[in-house]
């Protein structure tokens, strides 16, 4: 079995699906599959091949770039512990834009309402977004609405659009990780993953485990100055931080290793990924980010970090490495080994 | 099959005729049937699998386990692990 | 967590390994029983601490790799009634059928939907008076406490709407299919830990003494694996062929009396086939003939859907612990997770797909 046959040209076809599955969504196999064979070649560009966070593009004359990117938020429910579909789209793309090294400069939302949600529903989301803004120091400066009929959405599905500055001269991007630079996190993973299952019907629970959703573009401007030798920065989001290193693995054709017993994760994450049997590489988060470093400044970067709220639990959670390109390999904590593989789909519970 | 994981029981009452409780898996809680295991009291640790609590855990019986290894010899004596 | 942590206590684990070491003089075969070991087993990497001497194979204790083909069409065939809300273990939602999967039904516009525990689809049940709420039961004897409340809950409740699909599949008929078939390489097992909490270890006691091999009781956790590991050796070294209890914290010789005498008024033993491994006698549970109005194979009429199993997939082979997935030429090449040919690549916890997981597909990736 020859490992470049398996990630090269894959032999069956684009999945077995006729029909898109929420698995497609996921930030997994499935989704990697669909933006690879189908997405990437249609519109045929590099800019767009490259699959970084945003799309930076040379401006004007002076050396900055403009950074742009878009996402869609799709969330159910619209209101979960620790934020809603509002300020998670804000922050989400303020973060796309923030870990290419951009200033956040404006907004833009387009709005996909579900015939029958009430308006004070759409009051409060608005609102949130409204605050996540000023707190992220972005204007939403054009919008859009339509509404479908019932049944056809989930209430609200938004998209955001963000423009940013990138200064001259910085060019972070994943494919720019090298042999021994360390894989930073700014903290706890799995929160956001754990907070919406909660309030999941046929899953919920009681927990104090909020989404921790939030901008990070202070953080990421403090990393930078602290740190001008970071290669890249991504927000870690569905699929987990398994997604993100296999972006980053696959991107820069390097290995990667993992310490299990180095991520940080709060108890309480941990006991419902048990309790679900959940393995806690592919939950999803929001408002944390990985960045790579060459080894001699991963230190200093993760105690810069540490100074600002939101990556007080940053740590060094694993290393680049020449072994098994594009493969991700976890020291578990009782000392034996795994390759952690890319999650097909949508990660479901277990009773086994 | 066999996902169980270990909670604690935080309180206990009737529902539909039969026994639940409240379980909290490190501040997780997650409403679970006792019913199976109706001594379980509030403060005692259970074997949950799909919402059911199977056995009462018994703390006498996993101390043993650590009490062996201790009888195995001390740290020295570990070897370097495999890589 | 308590009763967790310590039980992936690196220290412990590598205390275990060495006593392994020591006192290990011949090679030896052993099989854990439960798809939740075999998990564990590739997760921790624990097969590669061990000494190559140890040879750990899988055994058939993945409930959702065993559930017959057929079992899976006719939860289809129930799922895609517009009046049928299908409610299920995750675990069952990717599991292929002859023509399809759940979550693909799903896609197509069929209520099917997750629950953690069975007594969900009950309260499912309760809040939607006007949908026909179906639970596929399946499991082995750990479940079928869990599956028999909600039956005996839905009768208590006058919930008409409610039944259940039941395929459920016990423990001893394999083993000792596993020890009766010639090719058999066992030679000392670590038993199901949560099914004997369940059932107790008694019936394992004629296993042990017939067949002449070691099993020792073992829970799910790194070190419990590893206690029980050795204490197989140890036996194995010396002669012996007892039943014991490593996971004495949690089992009892008896079990749990009051769980089984739940199962035994809810379920009788019956024939039941075995995905990948044929018919097995009296290996499953069925319905009692009182609880037949909630038997969801009579209420929509599946009972005659029959199957035809992929002629690639060796997963009999694997399931009796005679192969192991890297030995299928069809391993990681046209079966992977994403197009599973058969049983033991269709969930997560069969021995193929947790190998495929932790990347054993992956041949000279770790060391």
């Amino acid at each position: 079995m020859n490992v470049s046959e398996l990630m090269g040209s894959c032999p069956v076809p684009l999945s077995r699906y006729e029909r898109i599955t929420l698995g497609h969504g996921s930030g997994g196999q499935l989704m990697a599959d669909l933006i690879h064979k189908l997405f990437v070649p249609a519109f045929g560009n590099e800019t767009l091949a490259a699959l970084e966070d945003q799309a930076t593009l040379e401006f004007g004359g002076n050396g900055e770039r403009l950074a742009f990117t878009t996402d869609s938020y799709v969330v159910k429910p619209l209101f979960f512990p620790g934020g809603d579909i509002g300020s998670l789209a804000v922050h989400g793309t303020v973060n796309d834009l923030a870990v290419g090294g951009a200033v956040p400069l404006a907004l833009s939302a387009g709005f996909i309402l579900e015939e029958g949600l009430e308006v004070e529903v759409l009051e409060r989301v608005v609102k949130s977004m409204a605050e996540a803004c000023t707190r992220a120091g972005v204007r939403l400066v054009t919008g859009d609405t339509k509404v479908v009929e019932r049944g056809k959405a989930d209430g609200v599905f938004v998209n955001t659009s963000g423009v940013g500055r990138v200064p001259a001269g910085l060019r972070l991007s994943i494919s720019a990780a090298r042999p021994k630079d360390r894989i930073v996190l700014s903290g706890t993973i799995g929160d956001h993953g754990v907070a919406i299952l909660s309030v999941r019907e046929g899953l919920a629970f009681e927990t104090a485990i909020e989404s921790d959703s939030a901008p990070l573009h202070e953080l990421t401007r403090l990393m930078l100055e602290a740190c001008p030798s970071i290669r890249c920065m991504r927000d870690l989001t569905r699929g987990g931080l398994s997604s993100a290193v296999h972006e980053l693995a696959l991107a820069s054709g390097v290995g990667v290793r993992l310490d299990e017993r180095a991520i940080p994760m709060k108890p309480q994450v941990r006991a419902a990924c048990e309790m679900l049997g959940l393995d806690s590489v592919y939950v999803a988060n929001e408002g944390k980010l990985m960045a790579v470093v060459p080894a001699s400044d991963a230190e200093a970067l993760v105690e810069a970090m540490r100074r600002h709220p939101l990556g007080r639990d940053a740590a060094v959670v694993g290393e680049v490495v020449e072994g098994h390109p594009r493969y991700v390999v976890m020291l578990s904590s009782v000392g034996g080994e795994r390759v952690v593989t890319r999650i097909s789909g949508e990660q479901l519970p277990r009773i086994c | 099959m066999c996902l169980g994981i270990p909670g604690k029981v935080v309180d206990t009452f009737e529902e539909h005729g039969i026994l639940m409780g409240k379980v909290s898996f490190d501040g997780v809680v997650k409403k679970i049937c006792l019913d199976h295991v109706r001594d379980a009291h509030a403060g005692d640790y259970v074997l949950v699998h799909v919402g059911f609590a199977l056995s009462k855990i018994d703390e006498d019986e996993a101390k043993e386990t650590f009490d062996l290894l201790e009888k195995m010899g001390g740290l020295e004596e570990i070897r370097e692990p495999k890589t | 967590m308590k009763y967790l942590d310590e039980y992936r206590d690196p220290r412990a684990a590598r205390k275990l390994v060495a006593e392994i070491e020591r006192i290990q003089t011949r090679p030896w075969t052993l099989m854990e029983i439960c798809g939740g070991q075999t998990h564990t087993i590739v997760k921790f990497g624990i097969d590669r601490l061990l000494p190559e001497a140890i040879e750990l194979v899988h055994g058939p204790g993945c409930p959702v790799c065993v559930t017959p083909l057929e079992m899976i069409d006719r939860a289809h065939a129930i799922a895609v009634r517009p009046e049928v809300t299908f409610t299920s273990f995750g675990d069952m939602l990717r599991v292929p059928g002859t023509g399809s999967d759940l979550l693909a039904l799903k896609a197509e516009g069929c209520d099917v939907r997750v629950v953690y525990s069975p007594l969900d689809a009950v309260e499912l049940a309760a809040r939607l008076p006007d949908r026909e709420v179906v639970f596929f039961a399946i499991g082995f004897e750990t479940t079928s406490p869990a599956n028999a409340m909600a039956v005996k809950q839905a009768e208590r409740r006058g919930l008409s709407n409610f039944s259940v699909l039941v395929s459920h599949v016990l423990v001893p008929p394999a083993l000792r299919a596993i020890l009766e078939s010639p090719d058999n390489r066992v030679q000392g097992f670590l038993g199901p830990g949560h099914v004997c909490t369940v059932v107790g270890t008694e019936e394992y006691e004629p296993i042990a003494e017939r067949y002449h091999v070691p099993i020792e009781v073992t829970g799910f956790e790194p070190v419990d694996m590893l206690e029980g590991i050795l204490a197989l050796v140890e036996q194995l070294e010396t002669g012996r062929a007892e039943v014991r209890t490593p996971y004495r914290r949690v089992v009892r010789r008896e079990g749990n009396k009051q769980a089984l005498a739940l199962v035994r008024e809810v379920f009788e033993v019956c024939d039941r086939k075995w995905r990948g491994v044929g018919n097995i006698p009296e290996s499953g549970y069925r319905l009692r003939e009182k609880y037949s109005s909630f038997d969801a194979e009579k209420r929509f009429d599946v009972a005659a859907i029959e199957a035809r199993e992929s002629p690639v997939c060796i997963s009999g082979q694997i399931l009796r612990g005679v192969k192991k997935p890297v030995d299928c030429p069809a391993f990681g090449e046209a079966c992977t997770p994403q197009n599973p040919l058969g049983a033991t690549m269709v969930s997560a916890e069969g021995a193929c797909a947790a190998y495929y997981a932790y990347g054993r597909h992956l041949a000279g990736v770790t060391g």
